[in-house]
């Protein structure tokens, strides 16, 4: 790396742990009927049978099954900042066993869908979504567990 | 069973990539839709329009912009935005207008005129609209989406690209004489794997387009209707259906599907819900129907409707299809119009094109692609933000 790397910086607020040795998506939990959302919820519980309004930020499973996949062969619109040019890459769909929940991601770059399989346990990392001059925009990512 | 209301009239301004004000179109197949009817626009007391996001107020308004175009006459209006349910939604609304005897004559209308490529957002800055955000973070697109339903299916049931391709194949050699179709050509399987992949496993030619175009109805109370014609085509259902928590089935335009850990997951899964809540109004089943219309937003996804309308069993859609069963001359045509396939979608006029086709079809009007006998037609579709509908119509 030389002298001017860029900062990383969050894509969006809020949405997962900083942390690039031990990242994590941060949803919420609702503290009565124990529903998780991811993005986070934190007015009224969407349960309709819970009456709940009180939710607590949790850490989501880094790990989970593949539950499908696919790809962006064209460079999607904006607000979508794609490279040019532009560089495929795949989305995966992954099922959390503990949250119950299945949560969308880009799968890092150099996967393609060749690699993927249902059924396959998949990992959270940090990625580059996009980048200007002075910074790196991080997003979360799904890996293939090696 | 729901009381029933009578399509006095249909009419459809041609799909394509016109160039005009989505007005116009409206406009157009209103028009033909009264002379369908044999009535006059003075005669229409209440108009439903299905909105477009895409073109700026009058869009927003549309029912108002139609009767303002067409002439105001003093009819109360509703405009209606369901997503890809939008059309449906503005036939709900005419139909509980009619069914409450507050009207006898109803107008629906609904016309887009729709930009080139992918569907985007509405433009701006706007990080608490998840459809701004999967675009922004994901680049998430509508076929992202038809990607992961259609590789789930491979992976589920071991459905191939192949049986992908011959539904394109099909819709194209029903639509293409179809003069109403956006695409008047017939495709082969060949052409489809020629043609460049967008969201693996679908390609170009079987991911539906965007296109301009227009579809209206006449609809009016059974007794209005016995004054004109002994035996008019009738609405036996409409379903808006949402919806049941927890949606465990990933969702335009989410980032998650919701969690089922504190309820236990519906025994009737959404989209099949929405064709279920149509079969029990109408006090029909899918061993009734004599043809459907259903969203094939991807071709893929024209087989997951085949299960989700109880055609057959989940899994069970690609024999159904290789069997020629959802052929037109088969046991249950599925989409003798070509579809979206033929098509392309035209938001706010889809889901009213999708009555025009099953009315021609019961009525014996739909020409070279007429589904012999038809008595009963259902259809079907869904779109972001938790929309659904289904028609049932019948002699």
């Amino acid at each position: 790396m030389s002298d001017d790397a860029k900062t990383r910086t969050p894509a969006i607020e809020g949405w997962f742990r900083m942390d690039e040795a031990d990242p994590a998506l941060l949803g919420t939990r609702c503290t009565r009927c124990k529903t998780y959302y991811f993005p986070k919820e934190s007015s009224f519980c969407r349960n309709p049978r819970c009456s709940g309004s009180e939710f607590e930020e949790v850490p989501l499973s880094r790990r989970g099954k593949l539950w499908s996949f696919t790809n962006n062969c064209y460079a999607p619109p904006l607000p979508y900042v794609a490279p040019d040019p532009f560089e495929p890459y795949a989305i995966a769909a992954v099922e959390l066993a503990e949250e119950q929940m299945v949560v969308l991601g880009q799968v890092v770059k150099g996967v393609g869908v060749e690699d993927l399989k249902a059924g396959m346990e998949m990992e959270l990392v940090l990625g580059t979504l996009y980048e200007d001059d002075d910074k790196e925009y991080v997003v979360w990512n799904w890996r293939p567990v090696a | 069973m729901a009381d029933e209301v009578a399509v006095l009239g249909v009419g459809m301004h041609p799909w394509g990539k016109w160039g005009r004000n989505f007005v116009e179109y409206g406009v157009a197949a209103a028009r033909d839709a009264l002379a369908d009817a044999g009535l006059e626009w003075s005669d229409v007391q209440f108009v439903a329009g299905g909105d477009t996001m895409r073109n700026g107020y009058p869009g927003y308004v549309a029912a108002a912009t139609f009767a303002q175009a067409l002439g105001w006459n003093g009819a109360q209006v509703a405009s209606a935005y369901g997503a890809c349910a939008t059309g449906a939604q503005a036939v709900a609304t005419a139909r509980a207008q009619i069914l409450a005897g507050l009207c006898d004559v109803a107008l629906v209308v609904g016309a887009d005129a729709a930009p080139k490529g992918f569907f985007a957002p509405t433009g701006g800055d706007r990080p608490d609209d998840p459809d701004w955000l999967r675009f922004h973070l994901l680049g998430a697109t509508n076929p992202i989406y038809f990607g992961l339903y259609a590789r789930r299916r491979m992976e589920a049931f071991g459905a191939t690209e192949l049986d992908f391709a011959k539904v394109k194949v099909k819709n194209s050699q029903h639509g293409y004489t179809n003069p109403n179709a956006r695409y008047k050509k017939t495709f082969t399987i060949d052409d489809v794997f020629a043609s460049p992949m967008v969201s693996d496993p679908l390609r170009l030619l079987q991911i539906c387009a965007t296109s301009d175009g227009g579809a209206a109805i006449v609809l009016s109370s059974m007794e209005y209707a016995r004054k004109r014609t002994t035996d008019p085509v009738r609405v036996a259902a409409v379903s808006t259906v949402t919806p049941q928590f927890p949606q465990t089935i990933i969702e335009m335009p989410n980032f998650s599907t919701d969690s089922a850990v504190s309820e236990p997951i519906p025994d009737t899964p959404f989209k099949d819900s929405i064709a279920q809540v149509a079969y029990e109004q109408a006090g029909l089943g899918p061993e009734d129907l004599s043809l459907a219309e259903v969203y094939d937003l991807s071709s893929a996804l024209e087989l997951d409707w085949y299960e989700n309308i109880g055609l057959c069993n989940p899994g069970d859609a690609e024999k159904l299809l290789n069997d020629g069963d959802t052929t037109i001359g088969g046991r249950i045509p599925v989409n003798p119009s070509g579809g979206l396939g033929c098509f392309g979608e035209a938001v706010p006029a889809q889901a009213i094109a999708q009555v025009c086709e099953v009315t021609w079809h019961l009525r014996g009007d739909a020409g070279d692609r007429q589904v012999e006998g038809a008595n009963v037609g259902l259809t079907i579709n869904q779109g972001l933000f938790g929309h659904g509908s289904s028609v049932i119509l019948k002699k």
